[in-house]
């Protein structure tokens, strides 16, 4: 290791600007800093400072990703034997290589050309590079149909990384949540692909499905009105789905690791939770079609509830950053995304959009809590002058 | 006693070489120092020459904007040099010290018995104004404005904090003389802000407040915005347990006596204790022998791990210091040190094994432990701030200077100490007490 040490810093001088090699200044930064702890210590202000840093906080998400990424890829290989009817003839591990092979690739493409264009744009500001897409990078794959092209998983990584982040400044500065940000440009930019039957289950060239096989999802199918699948089987995740949010078990085992180290905020999570059941009981109350009838619980285990809950609805660049703000934001998405999900024909999953719609106000209802702080200091000032 | 004043959120940070409680008394320093860079927003002005003999009492310098209040001289002797930085500015006035030097005089009495503005012109004169510090933005207090309510905060809950239940033993009564003078000054009150076990709980002619929780608790902005709040156009004095021991013994001699406690602790110290010289000895007076031998780098702090200065052992102790603390510089780079479990690392956080363990000490370093960032994470700040104030958009109105909205958001009842938690905690690294500090100087600049 030793070895390493020094050939980070005896190459430092290489990397600087004016010499020769300048142009990998942020490369060799961000794999030194990647290996070693700088030995920076403070100049000014507190002397002592918290262990933590972004890389941990960061590799604490991706950690807490890695059950719903496995599932998934499982989920991915018992979907696709499902269709072609041949479950009996495999056992869990080919299963789990068929899905491997699915997932990886687009793992990959989605890592490469993310980071690639944050090492342009750290090299280009001076800048050091920025950890936040280490969670963006592996939540893109997550969200999309396991049938999507690699190419659009490429140009909706530079999408998101460009349009969604770097114009704003970088991480820290964007407004919307960077892999949502990819996942709607997707479903915008080509309907035609990325919605209806075909993208969910991976099938080969030459396989052909069996009959009655659809493809769709349940919510597709929910949305067409008829409810075909248990509840078990949403919750444990043995559903057709974007590759990593099917499983609602595996999304909690996430979600434990996010609550049990501070990472992800409770309170965001607790009442996008609670905005989905009220809306939920409100659509059972009200029910006139059989979508509408759904026990309000069984939503959470649908679609992209439960995954975007935990891993999205918490960023906390797009969430609001106020505490009060916070339970506002999170239960309007709750709401949100059952409404769209059950009521609007157009779109059979609500949860992105509300996403992303609270994302875009999350701002506002800052400024309206802060606005309420100000007042409640200057009734303060009134009384005791 | 009244009812408790409970704060539940702050963050104690339990650090290795908290001092016994042995006191020591050192030999008078041969040079002691006052370094105008102490007070900030100070225009200092030489009253003396390198080579003026004078008494402990005389003036060294004094504001150009309030001529009045005047720097004395701790301890007689020569004015040896008065050291400059960048554009002449004054960084240290030196005396070499000499014991039979003698005292300026000053009255003897009661303050029970004068006036204000005798009480307030023995302060000035014998350069103990200094002492008083003045909220909003923690500068000196004018002798022109009248404070609202006087502030002692009687216990200190930073990190490796001194006692002052054990260094006010036998010295309560200058205490009581000093609270009395202070009385005199303010036609509110003086509150003091006392721990749950504390000797100054007899005190009269001030207002006990007893306050629990962690750090910060102790500090004084604290306090204040539980007890009474400054709004705009109001202002508190406040001042250091020990510097009211000065104003006591002036009354009560007609001498100034500047005996100082100091606490020396931190992992990198030998034996952490209290040690009694005087104010502005040097650095080296207190540490030269007590240190660890270390094949590392030391880290000499005056004041606390969260607000203190680093310190060249070659310099003098800041004039409202009563702590020197010494950590590891931790200049070394970590293998993977973002991803190890832990169990050594505290953190306020929890992502380390350290959680597991709460009631263990730490050796922390004065390393960064991670690169500067955008602000990302929310939330954090709000946890150690136990004030009704919103730190990261205090701070966002501070990098911008929008008086309004500094104005708006609290501006008035911080300063830097009362956010370095904040700092300590943050994850992006950001430089919290920098940032405030400039939103202050702007404030001050704009509205004066």
């Amino acid at each position: 290791m030793k070895f390493l040490k020094n050939f980070f810093e005896r190459t430092e001088p290489l990397v600087q600007k004016g010499a020769k090699y300048h142009w990998l200044q942020s490369v060799h930064d961000g794999f030194f800093t990647f290996l070693f702890v700088p030995k920076q210590t403070s100049k000014t202000g507190t002397h002592i400072h918290d262990y933590i840093d972004l890389k941990r906080t960061m590799s604490i998400v991706v950690m807490a990703l890695i059950p719903s990424l496995l599932f998934g890829m499982y989920n991915v290989g018992l979907q696709h034997y499902k269709a072609i009817g041949e479950m009996a003839a495999v056992g869990f591990f080919d299963m789990f290589l068929y899905g491997l092979l699915k997932v990886l690739p687009i793992v990959i493409v989605s890592y490469v050309v993310g980071l690639g264009i944050e090492f342009a744009f750290a090299q280009m500001r001076g800048h050091e590079i920025n950890e936040g897409f280490l969670v963006s990078g592996m939540l893109i794959p997550l969200v999309m149909p396991v049938e999507t092209p690699l190419w659009m998983i490429a140009v909706a990584t530079a999408f998101a990384v460009i349009f969604g982040k770097e114009v704003f400044g970088g991480t820290g500065m964007n407004i919307w949540n960077p892999a949502l940000l990819a996942r709607a440009f997707l479903f915008f930019a080509y309907p035609a692909q990325m919605s209806g039957n075909a993208v969910w289950v991976a099938l080969g060239k030459g396989d052909v499905p069996i009959d009655g096989f659809t493809g769709a999802t349940p919510m597709a199918d929910a949305a067409a009105g008829n409810i075909t699948f248990s509840a078990a089987d949403a919750f444990f995740g043995f559903i057709p789905g974007s590759i990593g949010e099917t499983s609602t078990l595996a999304i909690l085992i996430g979600a434990v690791i996010l609550l049990v180290t501070g990472i992800g905020n409770w309170k965001i999570m607790l009442s996008t939770v609670a905005g989905g059941v009220v809306m939920g009981i409100l659509l059972n109350i009200f029910a006139v079609n059989a979508y509408m009838e759904l026990p309000f619980w069984q939503h959470l285990f649908l679609g992209g509830f439960a995954f975007g809950t935990v891993f999205m609805a918490t960023d906390p660049v797009s969430a609001a950053q106020t505490e009060k703000g916070k339970w506002i934001y999170g239960f309007l998405i709750g709401i949100l995304a059952i409404l769209i999900r059950v009521v609007n024909p157009a779109y059979p999953e609500g949860m992105m959009l509300a996403i992303l719609l609270m994302n875009t106000f999350a701002p506002l209802i800052d400024h309206y809590v802060v606005q309420g702080h100000i007042k409640r200091r200057l009734k303060r000032a009134k009384v005791t002058a | 006693m009244s009812e408790v004043i409970k704060l539940r959120k702050g963050l104690d940070i339990k650090l290795k070489g908290g001092a016994e409680t042995v006191l020591e008394t050192l030999p008078v320093p041969s040079t002691i120092a006052l370094k105008p860079t102490d007070f900030p927003g100070l225009t200092p002005k030489l009253s003396v020459k390198p080579g003026y003999e004078v008494k402990a009492g005389d003036a060294l310098f004094y504001d150009k904007y309030h001529p009045e209040v005047v720097f004395t001289a701790p301890l007689g002797g020569k004015v040896a040099s008065v050291n400059r930085g960048e554009r002449r500015r004054i960084l240290e006035v030196v005396i070499e010290t000499d014991t039979n030097a003698g005292f300026a005089e000053f009255k003897k009495a009661k303050p029970g018995t004068l006036s204000a503005d005798e009480v307030k012109e023995q302060l000035l004169k014998s350069g103990l104004w200094p002492f008083l510090k003045r909220r909003p933005y923690g500068t000196l207090a004018s002798p022109q404005e009248k404070p609202k309510a006087i502030f002692v905060s009687t216990f200190d809950t930073a990190p490796l904090a001194p006692d002052y239940n054990f260094i006010m033993e036998g010295q309560l009564g200058s205490f009581q003389t000093g609270i009395d003078a202070l009385a005199k000054l303010t036609e509110g009150k003086v509150f003091l802000g006392v721990s749950e076990k504390s000797v100054f709980t007899n005190i009269k002619n001030a207002e006990i407040k007893q306050f629990s929780g962690p750090h910060p608790a102790g500090n004084v902005g604290v306090q204040i915005s539980h007890v009474s709040p400054i709004n705009k156009g109001e202002v508190v004095w406040t001042v250091n347990p020990q510097d009211v021991l000065f104003i006591g013994r002036l009354f009560e001699t007609g001498k100034v006596d500047f005996t100082k406690i100091f606490t020396l602790a931190g992992s990198e110290v030998e034996k952490p204790k209290y040690l009694q010289t005087v104010l502005g000895a040097p650095v080296s007076s207190i540490t030269d022998g007590r240190l660890k031998k270390a094949d590392h780098n030391q880290r000499i702090i005056s004041g606390n791990v969260l607000t203190g200065k680093k310190e060249d052992p070659m310099n003098y102790i800041g004039f409202y210091d009563s702590l020197v603390t010494v950590i590891p510089e931790g200049d070394e780079y970590e293998l993977f040190g973002w991803a190890a479990p832990g169990v050594d690392k505290f953190s306020a956080s929890k992502t380390f094994l350290s959680k597991l363990f709460p009631k263990k000490e730490y050796e922390l370093n004065a390393n960064m432990h991670g690169g500067e960032r955008a602000f990302v994470l929310s939330g954090q700040y709000e946890k150690v701030v136990p004030m009704d104030i919103l730190p990261v958009f205090l701070l966002k109105a501070c990098l911008i200077h929008d008086i309004d909205k500094m104005e708006q958001l609290g501006i008035y009842e911080v300063i830097e100490e009362d956010l370095a938690l904040c700092e300590y905690v943050c994850t992006s690294k950001i430089k919290v007490q920098d940032i405030l500090r400039a939103g202050i100087n702007t404030m001050i600049k704009e509205l004066g």
